[in-house]
């Protein structure tokens, strides 16, 4: 046994969960597929794990309104398949096949993913750079926070130490031509990315790009959305040199990580281009290129 | 505390520490040593198991949170003793391993490809076992072997005199 010794328990319901939380050193458990590696390596020691996974009213996708809910023990797997995200968040169904793999989408949950706040994580990306909102429950309060306040820095978050993430809702775009792009570069195929940048755009029936969002992910200690870019995007058809020279300008400011892997000079510059093509990608297919 | 495990169909209750991961639990507990211990921390593929029909890293999962699941070892893939299975025959012919460390949970990864997909691509294949890492064969083989199986297993389903 590799892990230090640690009690568990599985509450019934949330209100159970949310008083086992106030007690001393008690972490979440849902999918564990990142907490169990720390276990394993004794980085993370909790007294107590309290599993959530199987609380019912926590995992479910649902259109509520100009929202796609979707509840924080759903399992990755279950977003990668699932038909009204594929409608509604197509940037989240895009990127799903790239989250870890197979196995570890099978345990691993949106909510885990998102409170785990890995600089490289691709949920949490779009959950910027689509502007969705984090819910939470804190003893018997309800608190939201919008995904660019919920991320803090590389694995930390404004969550508070005894609330538990409840549910993360993505703003639906009811544009008629919308478009997606994603991409990114690692080591090996759904490895932890160095770089990635996702966009959505959204254009009208002239092919002029009227709405656009684009992030870049694993750059810098949170994923980070551009509005500058997409500020500049709205009006045009999306021509390269205009995304390269907007992307350019809003990269020129941020500070990238570095690493053993990545250095912040290629990282920059990895994005510039992983952005430039997501918007590629995404205004094609929009139908940008084919309307009128 | 005590939980009952469904493995390969049999229930088993067992007396466990918290802190004893499903993978230990079924090497220790109930002698079922298919399953490897590889890195122990999610990263070599070499533990996996079926979660209810899905590949899962028996490493990263407690004993504890495992009941009520339908887990499926390698153990359980045989039809009957002595026998084997189609894909873990196509192992064996196409050589689709060597020191034998990584073949359970590549099997394993095959064996819920298959059960999703009759006709897969050689992406399809390559994606399945990409959470799987072999340290002999170069993989060449292990895709030989699958496509192999998949190609027979199509062929058993077809009408007699079509095969």
């Amino acid at each position: 046994m590799k892990p230090a010794e640690f009690d568990y328990a599985r509450p019934r319901d949330l209100d159970e969960a949310c008083a086992m939380l106030a007690e001393d050193d008690a972490r979440i458990i849902a999918g564990g597929q990142t907490l169990v590696p720390l276990m394993a390596m004794r980085l993370a020691r909790p007294k107590r794990l309290i599993d959530i996974s199987r609380i019912p009213d926590l995992a479910f996708v649902r259109e509520e309104g100009d929202v796609v809910a979707i509840g924080a023990t759903t399992r990755q797997c279950v977003l990668e398949h699932d038909p009204l995200i594929r409608v509604r968040v197509a940037l989240l169904s895009k990127v799903m096949p790239f989250v870890g793999h197979a196995p570890t989408r099978a345990r691993g949950t949106v909510g885990g993913s998102l409170a785990n706040a890995d600089p490289a994580a691709e949920i949490a990306l779009v959950a910027v750079t689509l502007g969705a909102t984090l819910v939470y429950r804190d003893g018997n309060a309800t608190g939201e926070l919008a995904a660019a306040d919920f991320f803090v820095g590389p694995m930390t978050t404004a969550l508070p130490a005894t609330g538990c993430l409840t549910a993360v809702r993505f703003p639906c775009w009811r544009d008629a031509r919308i478009g997606v792009g994603f991409r990114e570069v690692n080591a090996r195929r759904s490895d932890f990315a160095f770089a990635a940048a996702a966009a959505q755009i959204a254009v009208d029936d002239d092919g002029v790009c009227r709405r656009a969002a684009v992030g870049i992910g694993a750059v810098t200690p949170c994923p980070l959305r551009l509005d500058t870019v997409a500020k500049a995007l709205e009006g045009t058809r999306a021509e390269e040199d205009v995304a390269r020279e907007a992307v350019r300008l809003a990269l020129a400011e941020v500070e990238p990580l570095s690493d053993l892997h990545a250095s912040a000079a290629y990282r920059r510059r990895a994005a510039a281009t992983l952005a430039v093509r997501a918007i590629n990608d995404a205004y094609h297919s929009a139908g940008g290129a084919h309307a009128r | 505390m005590r939980v009952e495990l469904s493995v390969n169909g049999q229930t088993h209750a067992v007396e466990v520490e918290p802190r004893l991961s499903l993978l230990d639990c079924l090497r220790e507990k109930l002698s079922l040593t298919g399953a490897h211990a590889g890195c122990e921390h999610g990263v070599c593929g070499a533990c996996t198991v079926l979660v209810d029909g899905a590949p899962v890293r028996s490493c990263l999962m407690f004993a504890v949170q495992a009941d009520g699941y339908a887990i499926t070892t390698i153990e359980g893939l045989a039809p009957a003793p002595g026998e084997l299975s189609p894909l873990q025959d196509a192992f064996c012919e196409t050589h689709g391993m060597q020191c034998g460390y990584c073949t359970p949970g590549m099997i394993l990864a095959a064996h819920a490809l298959l059960a999703n997909n009759a006709a897969p691509t050689r992406a399809d294949i390559v994606d399945a076992i990409s959470a799987n890492i072999c340290r002999c064969t170069g993989y060449a083989q292990i895709i030989e072997a699958i496509a192999l199986a998949a190609e027979r297993i199509r062929g058993l389903n077809q009408p007699a005199g079509k095969a």
